[in-house]
């Protein structure tokens, strides 16, 4: 009967069929991500082997690699002719490729405090969320605190040295209505002519509550390299906002000395400068001041450091749109108003990148210090270590540490930038 | 900042100068220049003070004076009977030397890997972001010294290349890796081979003119000629051609063993490969990111017009996205050629006798004279940045987007 011949008629739906096996997962990533065109899959065999000599070349010598040994004969001896890493010279030697090869052994607590107190401080800046605001107060504290923990001596130094700032920071909220730059200037003297008054108060009070004073040129290792970095950026920032806010300025003879001062410095290379430290500047002191060499480096490194961050900050001022200048003026705010609560914070907020930049290569640029004979990690490394009869001819060991503890801070400090971008980020895009 | 304030009334007042927004700037700047003049002032006494007491003075006489040392790299004649000036124009020469070498090294590096970051290859892109962080993130001075470890401790002694069953053996006969650096062949001028040379330029500019050519009638006349092989053609045909013509003139000069050491050829001392390789390598890691962001800038929506209109994915690249690329790469490249030309004193951490090596190093211990020595370094690094800026400020007006 022809009425039960039916066209076809689905009376349930079929399951739904995976898709082709080389359409998912893994087989399908691997298609798309290293096999997509024979170019391509040349290009992964190519670098699918480089890679696998590498590990196979170099696996061993970590694997076999000796931790625990006197000298690199008895590494050698330990090694018995096989490929291998002599760690040892890391273990031996830990605390001079740290503190350098002369600050005091039983003091070694003292500046690991600091550098751990250095976290404490910096967490509140860094995490502003995640902490208390509270805790900016210690951070405030905390220069002074790690200066008397590295350098010990009478606490009266950092105290008085606090005090002064506090002074500067005093005539500055009271000068700031007439003038922000003036104020600038008047909070900076009144600083340093306290600070030179209370030397007369605390160079005949040495012992007060003194702990054991230790020398600049006792200082060495990654010790000098954290010190030297984390010092010079910080203060570097503050400079070269004044020197980007200056270079911005209409004042003719201001902008122009910061204009000079700026090319000057990132024309030339830091080595320079760092000769300038070692040979040159005590020739434009007063005759008889014997100045530290490290507070020598810290100053010219600074200098270098704030030009480039006022490089970095103009471009955020020169981001912002002419529009928020207009505004502020148009609120009735005065410049120091205008500059605190509009311009700057988002010209800050735009340079943030640029500034971690400049930090990240200010801090590999302290190992420059070791061409001035300053034993830095790099200086501990070519001289003291290298030279000594026990470890002469471990290079990669040593400069594959020191690389190492380069790389995971530098990478550290460029991965939170991004992660504080990401937090500042107000725009919704 | 410009405040409209109302024309004074009374007459001028001394509290004006803080005051008045109108003439507080004048005070200001007074006040700066006051303390900048009292500043100078102050270091001015302080070096005449100094000098005085050390009897010493400022001047630049010692520079006619015999060096007395030797320079191990001389691109121009120089002996240790030279004077200082010679010696640090030797210097000069050689910083110059390594920076170039560097510059179009690190631009090979950077311009490769930062291409290959955005390879559809997701195991070249990891190994190129491995290459870029590994470099970026550890100072330039490590580097130089592991690669002049290369060059020094590990690379075997000339001696490892004596007798009938050698330890080393050179490359394609042509050229030895020891410890003392590097030697490659060198080219032996022979008569007749100006004329290769003159051959081989005009070729050059040969290629430049057909293309030119080929572009010219493209558009006028909307003729296709091939660009491709011509180019070749034009290039390498008429140089092998005259440099047989003429008797083969340029030869090459072999390295070989002779004595203790390698003689013959071209030298490249150890020092000399780790700044070179180490500088560009890592200013290398910088341009690719250069050329990374510089590429990703281009928005998409230029890809997809130059696609609408049915240009093939090649000329996408050549005629839309590499011009608009290079505006936003080329200014940082440059400043990484300025980085690498100021990173080249280190120099001094290796022995390669750059013009800190020189001037800053040698001639100052020498001669004592480091107010002097100092500041004609920084001077001639000076006139190297503003002289490599002054190129880019022209380029970026040349470049820059006419609008409005």
């Amino acid at each position: 009967m022809a009425q039960e011949h039916f066209a076809f008629v689905r009376s349930h739906m079929l399951p739904e069929a995976p898709p082709p096996a080389a359409e998912r997962g893994a087989i399908k990533w691997l298609r798309e991500n290293l096999f997509s065109s024979a170019a391509n899959s040349l290009l992964t065999v190519v670098s699918l082997y480089v890679v696998i000599q590498i590990v196979i070349s170099a696996a061993p010598w970590f694997l076999n690699g000796v931790w625990d040994s006197p000298s690199l004969t008895a590494c050698r001896d330990i090694l018995d002719g096989n490929m291998g890493g002599c760690f040892a010279v890391l273990t031996e030697r830990w605390n001079q490729l740290l503190f350098g090869f002369k600050y005091p052994s039983e003091l070694y607590w003292r500046p690991g405090l600091a550098f751990i107190l250095l976290f404490v401080a910096g967490a509140p800046l860094l995490f502003y969320k995640l902490f208390p605001s509270k805790m900016l107060i210690f951070t405030g504290l905390y220069p002074f605190i790690a200066y008397w923990l590295i350098w010990g001596g009478s606490i009266l130094v950092p105290v008085f040295a606090l005090l002064g700032v506090l002074l500067g920071v005093y005539v500055y909220k009271r000068t700031v209505a007439a003038s922000a730059g003036m104020a600038v200037i008047a909070g900076f003297v009144a600083a340093l002519i306290f600070w030179i008054l209370s030397g007369f108060i605390t160079a005949p009070m040495e012992n007060v509550l003194a702990i054991e004073a230790v020398p600049s040129r006792d200082m060495g290792g990654f010790m000098i390299n954290l010190m030297l970095g984390v010092v010079c950026v910080s203060l570097s920032v503050p400079f070269g906002i004044v020197l980007a806010l200056g270079r911005q300025s209409s004042m003719p003879i201001i902008k122009w000395i910061c204009v000079v001062f700026i090319e000057f410095i990132r024309g030339v290379p830091l080595i320079t400068l760092l000769f300038v430290a070692n040979v040159v500047l005590a020739y434009f002191l007063p005759p008889g001041t014997s100045f530290d060499l490290i507070l020598r480096v810290i100053i010219m490194i600074t200098m270098f450091a704030s030009a480039y961050i006022a490089e970095v900050i103009r471009g955020g001022l020169a981001a912002l749109p002419r529009g928020q200048y207009e505004a502020a003026d148009s609120l009735g705010l005065d410049y120091a108003q205008a500059m605190q609560l509009i311009i700057l914070p988002q010209a800050l907020k735009i340079s943030i990148p640029g500034i971690v930049n400049v930090a990240v290569g200010l801090f590999k640029d302290t190992t420059l210090v070791s061409v001035i004979s300053m034993f830095d990690i790099v200086g501990m490394i070519r001289g003291p270590i290298l030279a000594s009869a026990e470890w002469n001819g471990v290079y990669w060991e040593l400069f594959g540490f020191a690389a190492l503890l380069f790389f995971v801070t530098c990478y550290g400090i460029s991965q939170y930038s991004q992660w504080l971008e990401r937090q500042l980020q107000t725009d919704h895009r | 900042m410009t405040t409209a304030t109302d024309p004074p009334k009374a007459s001028f007042q001394l509290s004006q100068l803080i005051y008045d927004t109108r003439y507080r700037s004048y005070t200001f700047q007074f006040i700066a220049l006051v303390l900048l003049m009292l500043l100078i002032g102050y270091l001015g006494a302080n070096l005449v003070t100094n000098l005085a007491e050390q009897g010493q003075n400022i001047a630049f006489g010692f520079l006619a004076e015999p060096a007395g040392y030797d320079i191990n790299q001389r691109p121009i004649e120089y002996d240790s009977q030279s004077s200082h000036l010679r010696a640090s124009f030797v210097g000069v020469l050689n910083t110059l030397i390594v920076a170039v070498l560097g510059c179009l090294t690190a631009t090979l590096f950077g311009v490769t890997a930062g291409i290959l970051r955005l390879s559809p290859n997701w195991l070249v892109r990891k190994l190129m972001a491995g290459y870029v962080e590994a470099f970026r993130n550890v100072p330039v001075l490590i580097w130089i010294l592991i690669i002049f470890t290369i060059m020094t401790a590990v690379l075997p002694a000339p001696s490892a290349f004596r007798g009938d069953n050698p330890d080393s053996s050179m490359l394609f006969g042509a050229f030895a890796f020891t410890n003392r650096g590097i030697y490659i062949p060198a080219p032996i001028w022979g008569g007749g081979s100006i004329v290769v040379v003159l051959t081989f330029l005009a070729s050059i500019a040969g290629v430049f003119y057909y293309r030119r050519y080929a572009t010219k009638l493209l558009y006028d006349t909307g003729k296709l000629l091939p660009m491709g092989w011509p180019s070749l053609v034009i290039f390498f045909v008429p140089t092998i051609l005259i440099y047989f013509i003429m008797g083969q003139p340029i030869s090459l000069d072999y390295p070989a063993l002779k004595g203790f050491n390698f003689g013959g050829g071209i030298h490249i001392r150890g020092s000399l490969i780790a700044l070179w390789f180490a500088l560009a390598i890592y200013t290398g890691a910088f341009i690719a990111e250069n050329v990374r962001a510089g590429i990703q800038a281009v928005s998409k929506g230029q890809t997809e017009a130059a696609a609408s209109l049915g240009l093939r994915p090649r000329r996408i690249m050549n005629l839309v996205i590499l011009p608009q690329a290079l505006r936003v790469i080329i200014p940082p490249l440059i400043s990484q050629y300025l980085n690498l030309t100021k990173n080249s004193s280190l120099a001094i951490a290796v022995g390669y006798m750059d013009v800190t090596g020189t001037l800053g190093g040698i001639t100052l211990n020498q001669t004592g004279r480091a107010i002097e020595c100092v500041l004609l370094l920084m001077l001639f690094y000076l006139a190297i940045s503003l002289a490599i800026s002054a190129v880019m400020n022209v380029y970026n007006n040349a470049i820059k987007l006419k609008e409005r």
